[in-house]
C-alpha cells in the first residue's frame, strides 16, 4: 500500500516543483507585462495627463487612432515604408542565410574563422550603435560608395536584365536587392547561427545513404536538407519580423518614441504603437497560415 | 579525363568559388568598421580633402581624446559594467530556473507559460514602454502602499525587477534558448542525484547548472551584448544619468560646444558640424563597441559551438 502511494505523491511534487521554478516569470509576466500592455491599450485611448503625485487619464475614444492615421503628417509614410522594407529584405535575409549557412557547413580551411567573422554583425550593429548610425554622415557616406561601387554595379546588372527581356517588376526587385545586400547581411547573424544548428543537427548517415541509392548532391539538397529545415525557415522568419519591428534603426519606432518624447503625447504615441502592432500581428498570422497550411511546418 | 581527375577539378571549382563568395561577404561585413577605424584617425582637414579616401592623411588621436574626455569614459564605462554586469547575471539565474522548469516538468499549464514567454518576445518593448515607466515612476508595491508611492527612475530596481522576473530585454528568447539546452541533456543526470538523495532544487544547482555551461556562456553572451548596446530601456529608465549610450549621444555636441568656445575655426557652418560629428561619433562608437569585441574574442568558441551543437535548435 505504502509503495503504492509513494510514486504518486512523487509525481503530484514533481509537478508544484515545476511550477515553483516558473513562478518568478509569472508573477513578472502579469505585473510587469499583461499589466503594462493593458495600461498600454487604455492609454491609447486617452488624454495622459502628468501630475507631481500621479497621471491621470482622459477617455477620448478612438480620436487618437484617427489622429495618427488621418492627421500625423509622417506616421502613415513612415507605416508604410517600414512595412516595404520588411517585404523587400525578408525573403533576402532568409535565402542569404540559409546559403551561408550550407556554405559554413562545408568543410574547409579557416572556417572557425569565417563563422566567427559572420557573426560580427550580432555584436556591431544594435542597439546604440545602430541608432547612432542612422544619422552619421560618414556611415551614410559609406553605403552609398558600396551601393554605386563597381562590385555590386547596379547598373550593370540592369542593363543586363534589361537586354534579356525579363519583366520590369522582377527587374526592379533584383536591382532593389543589390542594393539592399550590405544591410541584408548584417541583419542575418543570429539566422545564419539557427540554420547551422539545424544543418549540424541532421545526421550524416541519411546523406551517406541517400549516396548510395544514387542520388546526386542536388537531389540531397532538396529531398533531404530542404524537408529537413523547413521548421527552422518558420522559425528564422519570425525571428527577423521581430527583429526588424523591434531594431533601434527602425524608423516608425523612433517616430514613436519622438511622439511620445516631443510630438503630440503619450495617447497618439501608444495609439500608433497599437496599430504597429495590430500589424505584426497579422503579419505574424498570416506567414503561420501560410506556411502551416502548405504542411511546411510540423510542431 | 578520368572520373576521379573530373572529381578533383570539380572540386577545385567549388573552393574557389566559395573563397571569392566569402571574401566578398567579409569586406561587406568588415567595411563599415574599417570605414569607422579610418574617420576615427582622420583630422577635419582630411574629411574635407576629397582625394582622401581610406587612409587618413594626418593621422590623429585627437578625436579618441576629445571622446574619451567628453563622455567621461572611464566613469560611463564603469557605470555600463555595473548594469549590464548585474542584469545579465540575473537574468541569466531567472531564465535558466524558469527554462528548467519548462523542459523537465509536466505541469498544468506548463504549455501556456511557454506560450507567454514566447508572446513577450512578438511584442516590441517601445510598446509597453510608457505603462512600464509609469509604473516604476510610481511604484506602490503591487496597491501595498495607498497613496504613496515611490519613484524607482534613476535607480537600479527596474533593472532587478524586470530580470529577476524573466521579462528583462529578450529575456524570452533566454528562456527559450535553456529550455532547449536543457531538454537535450540527458535525464540519467537528474535520477542519479535524487536516488543518492537531493531534492529537485540541489539536483538543478549541482548538477544540471555544472552540466549546462556552454548553454549559459550563450544566453550570458547574448544578454551581456544585448544589454550593453540597449539603448531604450536605459534612457528610459536612467534618464540624464551618463550611461555609455547616453555618452555617446551626448558627446558630438559637448565636444562641439567645447571647441566652439575654445576655436573658432572648428565651426562656422552646420556643414561642417556634420562633419566634425561624424569624425567625434566613429571615435566614440568605437570606444562603445571595444569591449564587445574583446569579450567576443574570448568567448565565440562558446558561442559559436554551443548553439551549433546544443543551443537554440532542440
Amino acid at each position: 500500500m505504502k509503495r503504492k502511494r509513494r510514486p504518486m505523491a512523487f509525481a503530484h511534487r514533481q509537478k508544484l516543483v515545476g511550477f515553483l521554478f516558473t513562478v518568478p516569470f509569472l508573477v513578472g509576466f502579469i505585473f510587469l507585462f499583461a499589466v503594462p500592455f493593458y495600461q498600454a491599450v487604455v492609454i491609447s485611448f486617452s488624454d495622459l495627463v502628468l501630475t507631481p503625485e500621479t497621471f491621470e487619464l482622459q477617455w477620448k475614444g478612438w480620436a487618437n487612432y484617427g489622429y495618427a492615421l488621418q492627421v500625423h503628417p509622417e506616421f502613415s509614410k513612415t507605416f508604410t515604408e517600414v512595412l516595404v522594407k520588411l517585404a523587400t529584405e525578408l525573403p533576402m535575409i532568409i535565402g542569404f542565410s540559409f546559403f551561408a549557412a550550407t556554405i559554413l557547413n562545408s568543410d574547409f580551411r579557416g572556417r572557425t574563422f569565417v563563422r566567427t567573422l559572420f557573426f560580427l554583425p550580432v555584436i556591431l550593429s544594435a542597439g546604440v550603435v545602430l541608432k547612432m548610425e542612422m544619422k552619421d554622415y560618414a556611415q551614410i557616406m559609406v553605403t552609398h560608395l558600396q551601393q554605386s561601387a563597381p562590385f555590386f554595379g547596379g547598373a550593370a546588372v540592369q542593363s543586363f536584365f534589361d537586354a534579356a527581356r525579363f519583366p520590369a517588376g522582377m527587374v526592379d526587385y533584383v536591382a532593389d536587392a543589390i542594393q539592399a545586400l550590405p544591410t541584408v547581411i548584417r541583419a542575418s547573424g543570429v539566422q545564419i547561427l539557427i540554420f547551422l544548428a539545424g544543418l549540424q543537427s541532421i545526421p550524416r548517415e541519411v546523406y551517406e545513404a541517400a549516396s548510395v541509392e544514387g542520388a546526386t548532391g542536388w537531389e540531397r539538397f532538396w529531398l533531404i536538407t530542404f524537408p529537413m529545415m523547413g521548421p527552422l525557415i518558420l522559425v528564422n522568419i519570425i525571428y527577423t519580423i521581430i527583429d526588424s519591428f523591434t531594431a533601434m534603426n527602425n524608423k516608425l519606432v523612433d517616430l514613436i518614441r519622438e511622439t511620445m518624447l516631443r510630438g503630440a503625447g503619450y495617447g497618439v504615441s501608444m495609439a500608433m504603437a497599437m496599430i504597429y502592432f495590430a500589424a505584426i500581428g497579422l503579419v505574424l498570422l498570416a506567414v503561420f497560415g501560410l506556411l502551416s497550411r502548405r504542411g511546411f511546418y510540423h510542431v | 579525363m578520368s572520373l576521379a581527375a573530373k572529381e578533383k577539378w570539380r572540386k577545385r571549382v567549388v573552393a574557389l568559388l566559395r573563397t571569392v563568395l566569402l571574401i566578398g561577404i567579409a569586406y561587406v561585413i568588415l567595411l563599415p568598421l574599417i570605414y569607422r577605424l579610418s574617420t576615427a584617425l582622420m583630422s577635419i582637414e582630411d574629411l574635407y580633402d576629397q582625394s582622401v579616401r581610406w587612409i587618413p592623411r594626418n593621422p590623429t588621436l585627437r578625436n579618441f581624446r576629445l571622446v574619451w574626455e567628453h563622455m567621461e569614459y572611464p566613469r560611463a564605462f564603469m557605470r555600463s559594467l555595473f548594469l549590464t554586469a548585474l542584469t545579465s547575471a540575473l537574468q541569466l539565474i531567472t531564465c535558466s530556473m524558469v527554462g528548467y522548469g519548462l523542459a523537465r516538468f509536466r505541469f498544468p499549464g506548463s504549455k501556456l507559460i511557454f506560450g507567454l514567454a514566447i508572446f513577450t518576445l512578438i511584442i516590441p518593448p517601445q510598446l509597453i514602454m510608457t505603462p512600464t515607466y509609469l509604473s516604476f515612476r510610481f511604484f506602490d508595491f503591487l496597491g501595498l502602499l495607498k497613496g504613496r508611492s515611490l519613484n524607482l527612475i534613476g535607480t537600479y530596481w527596474p533593472f532587478i525587477l524586470m530580470s529577476l522576473t524573466g521579462t528583462g530585454f529578450r529575456c524570452g528568447l533566454y528562456i527559450f534558448i535553456m529550455r532547449q539546452f536543457f531538454r537535450g541533456m540527458p535525464k540519467e543526470l537528474e535520477e542519479a542525484a535524487y536516488i543518492d538523495g537531493a531534492g529537485p532544487f540541489a539536483a538543478f544547482w549541482r548538477v544540471m547548472i555544472p552540466g549546462a555551461v556552454p548553454g549559459l556562456i550563450t544566453t550570458f553572451l547574448f544578454s551581456f551584448v544585448w544589454q550593453w548596446n540597449d539603448y531604450l530601456y536605459v534612457t528610459t529608465f536612467m534618464a540624464g544619468r551618463n550611461f555609455l549610450p547616453q555618452a555617446l549621444e551626448g558627446a558630438a555636441s559637448r565636444v562641439a560646444k567645447a571647441i566652439d568656445e575654445a576655436d573658432a575655426l572648428a565651426s562656422t557652418s552646420g556643414f561642417l558640424d556634420d562633419h566634425f560629428y561624424s569624425l567625434i561619433n566613429n571615435a566614440g562608437m568605437l570606444l562603445v563597441i571595444l569591449p564587445l569585441l574583446i569579450l567576443y574574442v574570448f568567448l565565440q568558441r562558446y558561442f559559436v559551438e554551443s548553439v551549433e551543437r546544443t543551443g537554440i535548435v532542440g
